[in-house]
């Protein structure tokens, strides 16, 4: 699809994208909310600007590819995905239903769009990796895209993955931690300290690239410059908000897993719809 | 990949997203043990097209001792939806499996072991995924064997013959999808079934064999495989026989079952096949 370079167009269909992923969760009655709106604007800018892809065929052998390792946060990745046109956006309000294509993880044979299952946090870097391998085998140039939680590199696996990309000169990957501080049981640093982790991503041979994740022109540049890059995979590193765009719901780690009520739907779309 | 077996899963994994058909090839503990949620999350649950072809299974890995050896392996990777798997009895069909397995598109295990095993098939053997071998027909009690116990399990069937007992042997390589068809018709006929594997007796065939005979034609069973442990260090031949898995061992169990269903002549069980010509 065409890509979108206008930050401004790019700002507002963040919007309606957090617009949609509150009412998605509303309805479904239960999911991902803080998550959700952290990584939203990440996502907007790889599938709206960044990522070459087609909705009519999802399946276009020169795609870039994108994997959502922190899979709780799939009301955004479809709220995205139905922005781009891969399914109508009423399919948002089956959410989490009995016989739904949306699951409550991402599942990558039932929804279009969705190259690989995720939701078993850990091991969508490995994914990514693969692919990474895999289509430049290929030589089409097509590159992989891959959002980690900050919670999520708690996971060895993430560590053996951080190894394997670097090892490969994996330099058609990029992967982008959605760092929002907090998780399911807390602060990230007190649960289990992460940092330093730039330095961590650093050591183990990647650029690294440190940015607001919810500034979409530093996001844009970043993903530019991630393909610039040559010889090593690139970390982007995204200061995010859990949350974000809704006074209520940010910096509070009980919405990690808990959806809007009426009460808090109608707080959000207000704020939303003025924002 | 390194020493990294769950990230080597789901990298498959991964590979295989673009059209590739990655092979991961680890130790059968690590394999489907340690990599067994990136197996069940990046692979069954995706189906995503990756064969796993596991080494070192069994307590015939030897001195390496129990931490090293799989006897868990069939049983973890068989509970797995959209999971092939296969266990060669020897070096021909493993070939053959290897050659199959890249032409279709679909996870599978394949189980492999350490130790050399002696040759059974000849170079016109043809494998079909779910299609179990019949390698002696006989009409007192069916032997199903699977892996390196195929050949312990025709030394069995040698032994009772001097017995006067005559032995099926199925050489059941699929243990999923499991070849009803042929274990029915020969248990049809002889009444008495023996498993054989070098892995837990629960999980692994001995258990497929009894989930399709209790539902479809319930007989006696006699498993052998290891019992409720794990395996220890030694020389790999002498392990076998520690642990039970032995023509004689065989051929007592299958005695075992034969009486077992003589026992149960009260109700008899319908003998509906006749042996075939």
């Amino acid at each position: 699809m065409e890509s979108i370079s206008d930050v401004q167009k790019l700002i507002q269909i963040a919007r309606r994208v957090r617009i949609q992923i509150v009412k998605m969760l509303h309805q479904a009655g239960s999911g991902h909310t803080g998550g959700s709106l952290s990584a939203a604007d990440i996502l907007v800018a790889l599938f709206l600007y960044k990522m070459r892809h087609k909705p009519n065929n999802p399946d276009w052998v020169h795609r870039d590819r994108f994997v959502l390792s922190k899979g709780h946060a799939c009301p955004a990745y479809y709220a995205v995905l139905a922005e781009c046109g891969y399914f109508v956006p009423e399919e948002l309000y089956t959410l989490r239903q009995l016989g739904a294509c949306l699951q409550g993880h991402p599942d990558c044979l039932l929804t279009a769009g969705v190259d690989v299952s995720t939701g078993s946090l850990g091991q969508g870097l490995s994914l990514a990796n693969g692919m990474a391998m895999g289509t430049r085998l290929d030589g089409r140039g097509a590159r992989v895209y891959v959002v980690l939680g900050d919670g999520e590199v708690q996971e060895g696996q993430v560590w053996e993955a951080a190894m394997t990309a670097p090892h490969y000169r994996l330099d058609n990957l990029c992967a982008i931690i959605d760092h929002n501080h907090l998780q399911i049981d807390g602060r990230v640093e007190d649960v289990m300290n992460i940092e330093p982790l730039g330095a961590k991503w650093q050591a183990f041979g990647w650029e690294v690239q440190s940015i607001d994740g919810h500034d979409m022109k530093q996001i844009m540049e970043a993903l530019d410059q991630a393909e610039r890059t040559k010889g090593k995979p690139t970390m982007i590193i995204a200061e995010t908000v859990k949350g974000k765009g809704v006074s209520i719901f940010e910096n509070q780690v009980k919405y990690h897993g808990v959806a809007p009520n009426d009460e808090e739907l109608a707080v959000a779309l207000r704020e939303l719809a003025a924002a | 990949m390194g020493v990294s077996e769950q990230d080597m899963m789901s990298t498959a994994a991964g590979l295989a997203s673009t059209g590739k058909i990655p092979f991961a090839s680890t130790f059968a503990i690590f394999a489907a043990g340690r990599a067994w949620e990136q197996v069940r999350q990046c692979v069954a649950y995706s189906l995503a097209n990756v064969k796993i072809v596991a080494t070192h299974a069994g307590v015939t890995v030897g001195d390496d001792g129990g931490s090293h050896q799989a006897v868990e392996d069939i049983g973890l990777m068989r509970i797995l939806p959209n999971m092939t798997v296969i266990v060669p009895a020897d070096g021909v069909e493993t070939r053959r499996v290897i050659e199959t397995i890249a032409d279709i598109k679909a996870p599978v295990y394949v189980r492999t072991g350490r130790i050399a095993t002696p040759v059974i098939y000849d170079d016109r053997y043809k494998f079909r995924i779910g299609h179990a071998s019949i390698l002696k027909e006989g009409r007192d009690v069916t032997i199903v064997a699977t892996g390196l116990m195929v050949h312990i399990a025709l030394g069995a069937a040698d032994l009772l013959k001097k017995d006067g007992i005559s032995a099926t042997v199925i050489n059941m390589s699929t243990i999923k999808p499991l070849d009803e068809d042929t274990l029915l018709d020969s248990a049809m006929i002889t009444g008495a079934v023996v498993t054989a594997e070098e892995h837990l007796i629960s999980g692994g065939l001995g258990s497929a064999v009894c989930e399709v005979l209790a539902d479809k034609y319930p007989c006696p069973v006699k498993r052998i495989g290891i019992q409720d442990r794990f395996g220890i260090s030694g020389p790999p031949e002498r392990l076998l026989s520690y642990f039970g898995l032995t023509s004689q061992a065989i051929a007592e169990a299958a005695k075992k079952a034969i009486k077992a269903r003589k026992d149960c002549s009260t109700t008899e069980l319908p003998r509906v096949r006749t042996m075939r010509a």
